[in-house]
């Protein structure tokens, strides 16, 4: 039956529930994801990131908050040019992950 | 009998423990390596985090050395433990004893054209922020033509692997807002940006000139580290950078980029400082003895430590530093 109305789902990142499984298996091979200090300098220079969403610095976040489909879908569009990598202040290895 | 201590270097911090060493009863001697006194602060025009004139205080710091026995154009090209103290062979040919030596060598600014994505040397409208300072100072340069866009670079050298230098220079952000709300002053019409990582308003009144910078210069500060910088066809300046609040690329066209240049160890003591027996820290400035009750005091005994040559510092940092390693000193020269 059809009242009409319904309940919209909650926008919260639910940290009680996220699953870090991805990040934490990420995170032993490259200590270097938890170094990130949000510059962005890995999306400003980024050569897929010119034309789509892509951004590094934001895929971390989303593994961090439970968004491990929007990141993978955002993943894709890494075309591997390792410019990211150049511009790290932090030495991060991103290309790596993709 | 009055005592000679050794002062290397005749900036803010050498000029300040002189005279409190004076004050004490103490007989400092400086040796400056350049031909004046006043070490960087001299370069400045004014001061944050309230407009005050940088000259008025170095002025009074000169007033207050005058009578202090300075060498000028001088650098210890040797120094020897001897039982009495120290015996210190300057590049003029003199020798000086003292019964304890002050390094109050301060810092050197990075230089910008290692971070040569940032086109410093390349491009011709990239300066630095000292060069900006020299600016207000002389309102001399070619490079700054009435400009309209402008932006600003924060932690240039700083909090970057890339360069070796993971420290944050802590006066640089303070700085940078200084310097857009001098740059509002100059050029009413133009618009200034600043990128940051984190703004980092650490002292008091500093918040207060981030309103200001905000309020009443409406200064733009955009989240984001610039990562590159070309030249379009007319030879303005393509920035790029994210801006990370709005989780998107930027792109700006600007007539001027300002670099905020850290500050990195004077290296032209490394000789003195290994002879003296006194290490680098982790960031390559000396170790003093401890964080926390030993700042001014050294791991080798009768040498001590102020200002920025231990660590980047703020003026008032500086003088508090000089004060303190002058009461070191004269506690060490008393009790020997």
């Amino acid at each position: 039956m059809d009242f009409g109305f319904c309940l919209s789902p909650s926008s919260h990142v639910k940290m009680d529930s996220v699953d870090l499984t991805t990040f934490n298996r990420l995170k032993e091979t490259n200590p270097d994801v938890n170094t990130c200090i949000a510059c962005g300098s890995c999306t400003a220079t980024c050569t897929a990131g010119n034309f789509t969403e892509m951004s590094f610095r934001r895929i971390l976040l989303m593994l961090q908050r439970g968004k491990e489909e929007e990141a993978k879908k955002m993943i894709q569009r890494c075309m591997l040019c390792g410019k990211c990598t150049l511009v790290c202040p932090r030495v991060s290895t991103f290309v790596r992950f993709c | 009998m009055k005592e000679n201590i050794i002062i290397i270097g005749g900036g803010a911090a050498g000029m300040e423990a002189a005279t409190q060493l004076q004050k004490l009863g103490l007989t400092p001697v400086i040796i400056e390596k350049s031909n004046a006194l006043g070490g960087h602060i001299a370069q400045w025009d004014k001061l944050f985090p309230a407009f005050h004139n940088a000259k008025d205080v170095v002025s009074k710091m000169f007033d207050n050395v005058k009578d202090i026995k300075t060498y000028l154009n001088t650098e210890v090209t040797d120094i020897q433990r001897n039982a009495d103290g120290f015996h210190a062979v300057l590049s003029n040919g003199e020798a000086i004893d003292g019964k304890a030596v002050v390094l109050a060598t301060g810092f050197d600014l990075f230089k910008a054209e290692r971070k040569q994505e940032y086109g410093y040397g390349i491009y011709n409208n990239v300066i630095t922020s000292l060069e900006l300072e020299k600016f207000f100072r002389t309102r001399k340069d070619e490079r700054i033509n009435n400009p309209k866009k402008i932006g600003f670079v924060h932690c240039v050298g700083a909090r970057d692997v890339k360069v070796g230098n993971t420290y944050c220079s802590k006066v640089c952000c303070t700085t940078a807002l200084k310097q857009a709300c001098e740059m509002k002053e100059v050029f009413p019409e133009a618009e200034v940006y600043t990128f940051y990582m984190d703004l980092r308003m650490f002292g008091p009144g500093y918040e207060d000139l981030y309103l200001k910078t905000q309020k009443d210069y409406d200064v733009k500060c955009i989240r984001g580290r610039v990562c590159e910088v070309s030249e379009d066809m007319d030879g303005r300046l393509v920035i790029k950078a994210e801006d990370t609040l709005f989780g998107k690329p930027l792109r700006m066209t600007l007539d001027l980029l300002v670099l905020m240049c850290s500050m990195e160890k004077n290296k032209s003591i490394d000789k003195i400082q290994r002879q003296l027996g006194i290490e680098n820290n982790s960031d390559g400035f000396m170790q003093n003895r401890d964080m926390y009750l030993g700042m001014n005091d050294s791991k080798q005994e009768g040498v001590f430590v102020a200002g920025t040559c231990t660590a980047p510092k703020s003026l008032p940092d500086t003088i508090g530093e000089a004060r303190s390693v002058a009461v070191e000193v004269f506690n060490y020269v008393n009790n020997k």
